[in-house]
């Protein structure tokens, strides 16, 4: 079969982090990935089935992997050489429990301890599945996720490796468009749910690509929140924002202001460094993961306010965390159970499936841009510029030959 | 003996006519038939300052005489006003300066010694010491700053804070309380302008936005017609209406001056002449100027201008009762800023200068740009608009979004957040203007910092609200596009250009008017 792989590349990797995420088309030519033919993803024991891509997203988090940008902290739980791609739509090609050979899937990539093939740790067993402590053991290789394992294969190839605790069925009717939102939604809902928003909390997410959007959405969904301010660079993400529960649409560069005049808060402006609040809003929400975005996100956040990190993090100053006792909540992928807020123990997918399914997530389905495996240069680089080209996501169809 | 202010009639034999337009001006040429408006030069000033002073004081109009008045054991209190007059700011020594030094020498002899002079800067940005230093002088300073007797009014601190009472009109009247509950208020005034002074000064510069907000707002302003004849401008109906009930309870000791023209120090004062009367030496300062400008990196030209000190001299001073005193103010200053236009014309242009009343020592952002052209400039005018309603409004001005956070922080989201939703005055002050006016960091920055108030670039655009409802088109040449739009204009890259753009408002040969300032003029519009 035909996949992208990733291998480990010490050089590509310090070029990556180096020039990757500045220069419009120099990720492609610089990140430690090829197109390999290698065989399928052998499936033996109970559970697992294989499953072909119809449709698997290129994520934030992929993208600031083969840019070098994540951390090192999380190089024992991923198994090099591995096939990215966790966000999928499939179709099963073996009986998979009790779901039958040809069912169309989305895949909740966390590898927990049932995948595993191991006794459920603490987190498996009250089904907070995310937070599994069995992630490098048992039947496959170690792997937070599929997508970044070895042994299962991902999404950016035309099979991979499923096992049952991980796959929920498509609706019928649910075009492969839209049901590729499903895994990041179920992100999104286990975010909001995270985020613990009261009553009319003032609520700011920081970024309006595809995680902010969704969390936005989710937020407006699922919680009682009050003004929702999104912060957004491109004008299409403006509209999206409105669309999807946003009271308010603002710039990087206003934010900070937009969000003292809302709240009455006092603007303090540091010798060096970015300017920050004395006041603030409710519940930040991080959906870049960049350092300015977690920094904005910190210094727009009331004292004893919460700031919960959507996306992967960067390195930032946590002065503010300290100064003005924030509580930094992490929100990693999603929990078979949610177990707060108005999830009442409904699994993150089941939730995400259904907000999906709504007319307001149909438009982020047309604004998806797939492209074959063979195209996986521009594929990259169109993602890396999605948010200026207009883009939300970008998605590779194995199956396609264009 | 000066020249009055005359009207030019453009023809081939008219050379190209300097315009400001910020930090800069060009030489523009005209269409044929174009009316240029210019201002009256100089009239001949007083010839001994001093003895002018002491003369208004000891004759004063429908009041007793200073000294008279000075009691020991009273409570004086001097007020004067702020560094947003005179434009560019006076040559030292400021008028202001020699008036409170002769008042507090006539309150030494009388053995008055509880005495405060307090700036009334109302909702303007608190000066500097250095600035305050400039208007008072060295000794004047030196004598009461330290111990605190001398400082900028705070229209925030509510401790110091009286209320009046209510005009028959239902508005508030409340003023600085050390000013109200004293025996004695002088105000020195210096009237640039004709909408400067009487009820103007106290009700409005020692007030605070609890009493600003009945007359400077959105409804008040557009049916100002215009701000510079106090008898047709009903934000000064009610100054006055607040200034008759002010004096029922205080004492007020006006004193007034009035300008000559000259804005201009060397070697830029031959932008106070009429171009085809340039010396060679006015030729090669003109090309010196310009040359200077186009090499000067932008901080350099900055302050080139606001460095600029006038030499303006006095034409006269008057102390008293405030209508009586104001009366022959307003006498002065039209017999040095009147110029008889004969009729409407179907556009009218105008160029923006660098400074305005609230940019001293700070840049001109667009906000501050249009309160100066459609507020301002606009409003030169007595008994009709310069231009006819539903004409075309062109003006120069580079219009870049730059603004001094130092100054003017409120500008900053006024222009990206109230201007994005919308600009028409009544909605702006509708939705917005209480959320910025009580803004706390915006209180905060007036009150600690040197910011103008929050709800201040509401005003500006109020100023704005006559010239927008009247003229069918504003262009401005030389501007920011983006800006311009934002701010709800066109930018055009010329005048024939803006010209070409108007045509839908004005067709295709309109009647234009030009005028022709600085320095200071008021078009005496006869229809």
């Amino acid at each position: 079969m035909i996949a992208l792989e990733m291998y480990r590349s010490l050089p590509r990797q310090i070029a990556g982090r180096a020039v990757g995420a500045r220069l419009p088309g120099a990720l492609s030519g610089l990140a430690a990935l090829r197109l390999v033919s290698h065989d399928e993803p052998r499936v033996t024991r109970e559970g697992w089935a294989r499953a072909r891509t119809r449709l698997s997203g290129i994520c934030g988090s992929d993208l600031g992997a083969l840019a070098g940008r994540t951390s090192l902290y999380f190089s024992p739980v991923v198994s090099f050489p591995f096939v990215p791609g966790h966000e999928v739509v499939a179709d099963l090609l073996d009986d998979c429990g009790d779901l039958p050979k040809g069912s169309r899937v989305v895949i909740d990539p966390v590898l927990s301890c049932a995948a595993r093939g191991v006794e459920p740790c603490d987190g498996c067993a009250d089904e907070a599945t995310n937070r599994c402590d069995r992630i490098t053991v048992g039947d496959v290789s170690p792997g937070l996720q599929t997508g970044f394992c070895s042994d299962t294969g991902g999404g950016w190839g035309e099979v991979l490796a499923v096992h049952r605790s991980q796959v929920h069925p498509v609706p019928d009717g649910m075009s492969d468009e839209q049901a590729v939102w499903i895994e990041p939604m179920a992100c999104a809902v286990h975010t909001a749910l995270r985020a613990a928003i009261r009553d009319n909390d003032r609520v700011l997410v920081s970024g309006a690509g595809a995680v902010g959007l969704l969390a936005t959405y989710a937020v407006r969904s699922l919680t009682s929140a009050g003004p929702i301010t999104v912060v957004a660079k491109h004008d299409h993400q403006r509209e999206l924002a409105l669309l999807l529960g946003a009271t308010d649409v603002v710039t990087p560069g206003e934010a900070l202001s937009r969000v003292r005049r809302a709240t009455r808060a006092f603007q303090l402006r540091p010798v060096m460094g970015s300017p920050y609040l004395l006041g603030g809003i409710d519940v930040a929400i991080d959906a870049v993961g960049s350092k300015a975005s977690l920094e904005l996100a910190m210094h727009a956040t009331r004292p004893g306010g919460r700031v919960v990190l959507s996306g992967m993090p960067a390195p930032a100053d946590l002065s503010a965390a300290w100064f003005r006792e924030l509580e930094i909540v992490g929100s990693y992928a999603s929990a078979r159970r949610e177990p707060i807020g108005s999830a009442g123990g409904r699994g993150a997918f089941d939730l995400a499936t259904e907000l999906v399914a709504a007319e307001a997530v149909q438009q982020l389905a047309d604004r998806i841009a797939t492209y074959p495996l063979h195209r996986w240069r521009e594929a990259l680089d169109h993602a890396q510029g999605a948010g200026r080209l207009g883009t939300v996501k970008v998605t590779f169809d194995p199956r396609s030959r264009r | 003996m000066s020249r009055p202010g005359f009207v030019l009639e453009v023809d081939d034999r008219t050379p190209p006519l300097v315009v400001h337009e910020g930090e800069g001006f060009r030489l523009e040429r005209f269409p044929l038939g174009t009316r240029v408006v210019y201002p009256p030069e100089s009239l001949p000033t007083v010839p001994d300052v001093d003895e002018a002073i002491r003369d208004a004081l000891l004759h004063p109009v429908d009041a007793d005489p200073l000294p008279t008045l000075l009691k020991p054991g009273m409570r004086l209190t001097i007020a004067f006003d702020d560094l947003s007059l005179p434009l560019p700011p006076m040559r030292a020594p400021d008028i202001r300066q020699r008036i409170i030094e002769a008042v507090l020498q006539m309150a030494a002899d009388a053995g008055v010694d509880d005495v405060v002079l307090i700036a009334a800067n109302a909702l303007h940005r608190r000066m500097t010491d250095a600035e305050l230093r400039h208007i008072v002088g060295e000794r004047v300073f030196r004598s009461f700053h330290p111990q605190g007797l001398l400082y900028n009014h705070d229209a925030e601190d509510r401790s110091n804070l009286a209320h009046l009472g209510l005009t028959d009109q239902g508005e508030d009247v409340e003023i600085n309380k050390r000013a109200a509950e004293s025996d004695l208020l002088v105000y020195v005034n210096v009237n640039l302008v004709a909408m400067d002074g009487g009820h103007k000064s106290v009700p409005i510069g020692l007030a605070s936005y609890k009493s600003l907000r009945h007359h400077h707002n959105a409804q008040t302003m557009v049916r100002s017609h215009s701000f510079m004849d106090h008898k047709r401008s009903h934000l000064h109906h009610s100054a006055w209406r607040m200034g008759r009930l002010l004096r029922e309870h205080l004492n007020v000791f006006q004193i007034e001056t009035t300008l000559d023209n000259k804005v201009f120090p060397p070697p830029y004062d031959f932008l106070m002449k009429r171009e085809w009367e340039w010396s060679v030496r006015d030729q090669a300062s003109l090309l010196a100027v310009r040359r200077g400008l186009a090499v000067a990196p932008k901080r350099l030209r900055h302050r080139m201008f606001h460095d600029l000190r006038a030499p303006y001299g006095l034409t006269g001073i008057n102390a008293g009762e405030t209508e009586a005193v104001h009366e022959r103010t307003i006498a002065a200053v039209h017999r040095q800023q009147l110029v008889e236009v004969d009729g409407q014309s179907d556009v009218m242009v105008m160029g923006v200068p660098y400074l305005g009343p609230y940019n001293v020592s700070s840049v001109m952002n667009p906000i501050l740009a249009t309160c100066m052209g459609l507020g301002y400039y606009f409003n030169s005018y007595r008994g009709a608009p310069v231009v006819r309603r539903g004409g075309a409004v062109i003006l120069y001005h580079p219009l870049q979004a730059d603004f001094d956070v130092l100054h003017h922080p409120s500008y900053v989201d006024f222009y990206e957040e109230v201007l994005a939703e919308s600009t028409d005055p009544a909605v702006v002050e509708a939705k917005y203007e209480q959320q910025f006016a009580t803004d706390p960091w915006y209180i905060h920055l007036y009150r600690t910092s040197h910011a103008y108030h929050g709800v201040h670039p509401f005003y500006m655009w109020y100023w704005a609200a006559h010239a927008m409802d009247h003229v069918g088109d504003v262009i401005w040449v030389g501007a920011d596009r983006q800006v311009a739009r934002r701010l709800g204009f066109r930018a055009a890259s010329s005048l024939p250009d803006a010209l070409e753009m108007a045509r839908d408002t004005v067709g295709d040969s309109p009647s234009i008017t030009y005028l022709h300032n600085p320095p200071h003029l008021l078009a005496d519009v006869r229809t």
